[in-house]
């Protein structure tokens, strides 16, 4: 559309038209996006929802879903989400102390900018390179199991196992916690000094102000936090696949067994596993979205 | 600095600071080294971050001579055609997402602010779908007949970029919006427009460059997670960064260990690159992708 054309239009016309002609065609601007988001991320989506409902013949069916129950299927699920919530939790926990020791705590200030720093790079250093780096600290002949080792401690022989649910969820903990710390820092200064004061001047103790006003008002973050981690954790691939190489089933490793071939022998229940992560993420981000809507209020 | 840059800029968190540390001081005396258990939770903290990245380097230092296993993993063809490859992709990831990006959320806050929460809505998607349930739809849909991307070696890294897009829809439509609204675009458009200049004009030389902290940053966080991603690279069989270092951590645990420090230290300079880029601004990038 050329400039020129359009003010011509706009001089020649009655004033009320242009402005509806144009209200009326520029949907068309975002064609451009619809389509490809439509192509690859509606498109693939609607393979997998369509696929689940069909059996190995092609006719429709629910019995995929019915499959889910299967025992290696539920344990995959079990897992996940075991792992997704003690990471969440015990990341979330640590991460948002972490903050407020930052922030509150009275340290330095320059520790500050370097945590920030920090936990911007450990929250997006993950995957291979991460597993890899746990597996030369406590894997067999890690640098810790060694050293321990050395002063008459070997976890190995006392039952520690990198490659098990604990492991996981030791290694996990590495980006979960420093994106807990990058979420709750802007929630953490938020928290105005008049609220404080004015807790102090009618004779709240610190203990009072924490239990009644500073908690209360972050707790809508802190739980919302937890289930973004908790999201963040459950779509996590690479790492486990690096790291256990599929001992311990785990959703996103049995979703990606069932690409490499069909390994479940039921494409429609690959589907079907498939959609059960999509809805268990999409719970937590719902969840999530209303949390912060709540934890908004706060943050004028 | 560009037009609508200022406005947001650095006033704001210095503010809040002097703020913050005024009343501190009325308050009550600030303690000189800080609360003892704030100290014990940092060390804990970073003891937590620093210990597998030096038992890394150590491990990586077991291959004798000093440094070998850097000097193996640096000469080693397979990690300079891995990284050009994977580095590659997530620049055309990122100027792709840009050019898909910037128009249309231009567009939403110019003229179809009735869209916005569907479009929005579509820019979330990505959160809920793990990549690795992505993949698995892309090579579904798209290894057969009518757009058989998988059958080549193209089509499989157009389908890889693609896949990149979508994954970083979320962060980069929030940070170009966040940095649309820091700017009065509609009088920047109609002042453009007064003097002459087409859409393409307005897009190229107003918008993009009143948004360069939002795109870099975008652009940098976009780099650091496509070039260590593995989930989506492995299983549309790309002879990226991610699979090379999963195919090296199986073989030559030595220089696998060199090579993730090196990966590491790519990340951080990304960061870097973001808070220097971003010092002053408020736009703030938290959660990726590529776990």
């Amino acid at each position: 559309m050329s400039l020129a054309a359009t003010v011509i239009a706009e001089r020649d016309a009655p004033p009320a038209r242009p402005a509806t002609q144009r209200r009326r065609w520029s949907w068309l601007g975002l064609v451009p996006f619809f389509l490809f988001c439509a192509l690859f991320l509606g498109v693939p989506l609607a393979f997998l929802a369509i696929g689940s409902f069909l059996d190995p013949a092609g006719n429709a069916t629910l019995q995929n879903y019915a499959d889910l129950s299967d025992a290696r299927i539920l344990a995959a699920f079990r897992n996940s989400i075991e792992i997704s919530l003690v990471t969440a939790i015990v990341g979330g926990l640590f991460g948002f102390a972490l903050a407020g020791a930052v922030i509150l705590g009275g340290l330095p200030r320059f520790l500050r900018s370097t945590l920030m720093t920090f936990s911007g790079v450990a929250s997006n250093f993950a995957g291979i390179p991460l597993a890899l780096a746990f597996t030369f600290t406590l894997g067999q002949l890690g640098m810790v199991t060694v050293i321990l080792k050395d002063f008459g401690i070997d976890i190995w022989a006392n039952g520690f196992n990198l490659y098990s649910k604990l492991g996981l969820e030791l290694v996990y903990l590495f980006f979960q916690f420093p994106l807990m710390v990058l979420i709750m820092a802007p929630a953490i200064d938020g928290l105005r000094p008049e609220w404080r004061e004015a807790a102090e001047n009618m004779g709240a103790t610190r203990r009072q102000y924490w239990r009644r006003v500073a908690l209360p008002i972050l707790t809508p973050t802190l739980l919302g936090s937890m289930i973004l981690l908790f999201g963040n954790s459950f779509g996590a691939q690479a790492t486990a696949y690096q790291l256990t190489g599929g001992q311990i089933p785990l959703v996103p490793l049995v979703i990606g067994n069932q690409i490499s071939g069909d390994v479940l022998h039921n494409a429609g229940l690959g589907y079907a596993i498939a959609m059960g992560g999509v809805g268990i993420m999409a719970i937590s981000i719902i969840a999530y979205s209303v949390l912060q809507r709540r934890a908004e209020r706060w943050m004028r | 600095m560009t037009v609508g840059g200022p406005a947001i800029g650095p006033r704001a968190p210095g503010a809040l600071e002097s703020v913050a540390s005024s009343t501190a001081t009325t308050r009550r005396p600030r303690r000189r080294f800080g609360s003892p258990w704030a100290w014990v939770v940092f060390i804990i903290g970073v003891t937590y971050f620093i210990v597998p990245l030096i038992a890394t380097f150590e491990f990586s230092m077991r291959k004798k001579p000093a440094f070998s296993a850097y000097s193996d993993a640096l000469t080693n063809p397979g990690f300079w055609s891995s990284l050009g490859y994977s580095f590659i992709v997530g620049v055309i990831t990122v100027v792709l997402s840009i050019a898909l990006i910037v128009p249309t959320a231009y567009w939403v806050r110019l003229r179809v602010p009735r869209l916005r929460p569907l479009v929005e809505l579509v820019t979330l998607l990505p959160f809920v779908i793990p990549p690795v349930v992505l993949v698995f739809g892309l090579i579904r849909a798209y290894s057969r007949p009518p757009l058989p991307f998988t059958y080549t070696d193209i089509g499989s890294t157009a389908l890889l970029v693609f896949a990149y897009i979508v994954l970083s829809l979320p962060y980069m439509y929030r940070s170009i919006d966040a940095g649309l609204r820091a700017m009065d675009i509609r009088t920047l458009t109609e002042a453009a427009q007064s003097l002459g200049a087409g859409w393409f004009t307005i897009i190229v030389k107003i918008i993009l460059p009143n948004l360069r902290v939002a795109l870099l940053s975008g652009a940098f966080l976009s780099l650091a997670i496509v070039i260590g991603e593995f989930t989506v690279a492995a299983y549309l069989v790309r002879p990226a960064f991610g699979p090379f270092l999963n195919l090296l951590g199986g073989s030559r645990s030595y220089e696998a260990a060199a090579v993730s420090l090196i990966s590491f230290g790519l990340t951080w300079l990304a960061m870097i690159a973001i808070s220097i880029v971003g010092r002053g601004s408020r736009t703030r990038i938290t959660l990726a992708g590529a776990r």
